[in-house]
């Protein structure tokens, strides 16, 4: 298997403050990584790095050989904003046919992914009437589009109720299955358990990068969140 | 850039404006009231109305389009899209482009109610014809509409963008020949009109009403106006960064 994403000595400094202290880390393609940690602990920063919009103050970010940032990079990066960045005033359908035409994909192709994510019903309604939920979908069925090697989803399950939220996660695991790499960052520890990789990310600094059976071996406790917690306690 | 893609950005544009029917009525509509109200208020004196109205009407597009694109382009960088749009495979001037044409198509439709109700119905007489009206009034719309995507790079909030109209609008306004002769002014405001672009557009409108036919100041002038937008465009697309 090989590396999807390669991260050495990264750094991201933003106005004198160290969001991300020197990071280094590979991870897996085909593989579904949990982005963990604490609000404030540097994830959307890192996902906005990798996704190329943030500056990279030192050391590098590598995404399939290519450097973040890169245009190449640009078609094969599928990136779902922590809001669900899509037109409110706009219906469901204007606005993945919209993005279909910005990444180069039919018309045609926008329609599946409505149907992927279960919005056909909706299709017509303004996004700005539709619950949380259903927008953030909206935002995932964008990110879709041209089906990216990788995907990079901000807390896609966020104001997601749990029946959606099991649904999402299914399709995440299919998607993997197919060789798609998908970084998804969370605040939700009980999401943890169904990655296959953890990064454990706490003020700026990568905590741990391991399985979560490896990680709860490790610390000998019996949740992910429990040996989160042990791994800060023995930090500090 | 992409033709498609700045096709597709317009008709994305305009189809927010379709389904939001109370902004596209009042675009159409206010600057048409506004002008009967100056009619009547200037009963007694026609002339003066008729000399005032045809620079209104390189005004009104430039400054309704300011806020208009100011507006449109602040939410699109705050709500995220923006942010979406710069990690996918399109040009930044797909984007400015995109937001000019579509504005561009509404000034038009603005400037031709505008022009059909002050040229028709309340019979202001231009000697150089309705043509060379609604090419200033356009020219003038694109100018607002560049203007505003600049400025709005400068603004967190809407707050802020729309105090950019008195802030860079009104000053001009002021200066451009509309209430008082240029050549009446202090030296420094007239060199100060001389070198800002809403003067032209209203020196365009005189140009217009007081000559049968196309004259070299009316070229010149719009050549100023279309100038300032092209760079303002360019300058826009500038502010958009790909990274942070």
């Amino acid at each position: 298997m090989g590396t999807a994403i390669r991260i050495k000595n990264l750094s991201v400094t933003l106005a004198g403050k160290k969001i991300l202290n020197d990071i280094t880390v590979d991870l897996p393609e085909g593989h579904i990584i949990g982005l963990l940690g604490p609000s404030g602990a540097g994830k959307t920063t890192l996902i906005r790095t990798l996704v190329g919009r943030q500056h990279i103050t030192e050391g590098s970010a590598t995404i399939l050989g290519h450097l973040a940032g890169s245009a190449l990079l640009r078609s094969e990066i599928g990136y779902m904003t922590q809001s669900p960045s899509v037109y409110l005033d706009l219906t469901v359908r204007e606005n993945v046919r919209y993005f279909a035409i910005m990444t180069g994909q039919t018309g045609r192709h926008a329609d599946e992914l409505i149907k992927q994510v279960e919005l056909v019903d909706y299709a017509g309604q303004l996004v700005g009437k539709l619950s949380g939920g259903q927008r953030s979908r909206v935002s995932l069925a964008v990110a879709l589009l041209g089906r990216p090697k990788i995907l990079v989803l901000d807390e896609p399950t966020v104001g997601v109720d749990p029946v959606l939220r099991q649904q999402l996660w299914a399709m995440f695991g299919q998607l993997a299955g197919h060789g798609t790499t998908l970084l998804i960052s969370s605040h939700v520890m009980d999401e943890a358990g169904r990655c296959q990789d953890l990064l454990l990310l706490r003020d700026g600094r990568l905590l741990a990068y391991d399985t979560p059976d490896g990680l709860i071996t490790r610390t000998g406790t019996k949740t992910v969140e429990a040996g989160f917690i042990k791994l800060v306690g023995d930090k500090t | 850039m992409s033709p498609g893609k700045t096709l597709a950005t317009s008709s994305r544009v305009l189809r927010q404006l379709r389904h939001d029917p109370r902004t596209i009525a009042l675009i159409l509509l206010v600057p048409s009231i506004l002008l009967i109200v100056l009619k009547y208020a200037f009963q007694a004196e026609p002339q003066v109305f008729n000399r005032l109205a045809p620079m209104i009407l390189g005004i009104f597009p430039l400054t309704i389009m300011f806020i208009v694109t100011s507006i449109a382009t602040l939410r699109e960088r705050t709500s995220g899209t923006l942010d979406r749009l710069m990690t996918m495979p399109i040009s930044k001037l797909d984007f400015v482009f995109g937001y000019a044409l579509a504005f561009s198509l509404l000034a038009f439709l603005q400037a031709s109610f505008v022009c059909a109700i002050t040229l028709g119905f309340l019979g202001v007489t231009v000697l150089g014809g309705t043509m060379p009206v609604l090419v200033s009034a356009v020219l003038a719309a694109l100018l607002g509409i560049s203007l505003g995507l600049f400025v709005s790079a400068f603004a967190t909030s809407e707050f802020q963008a729309v105090q950019f109209l008195p802030a860079l609008i009104f000053p001009q306004l002021l200066t451009c020949g509309l209430f008082v002769a240029r050549e009446h002014m202090a030296k420094p405001l007239q060199w100060f009109a001389d070198i800002v672009p809403l003067t032209y557009s209203v020196d365009a409108m005189k140009q217009v009403t007081a000559h049968a036919s196309w004259t070299g100041n009316l070229t010149r002038d719009l050549v100023v106006v279309l100038g300032f937008a092209a760079v303002a465009l360019v300058l826009g697309s500038i502010t958009i960064r790909r990274q942070e």
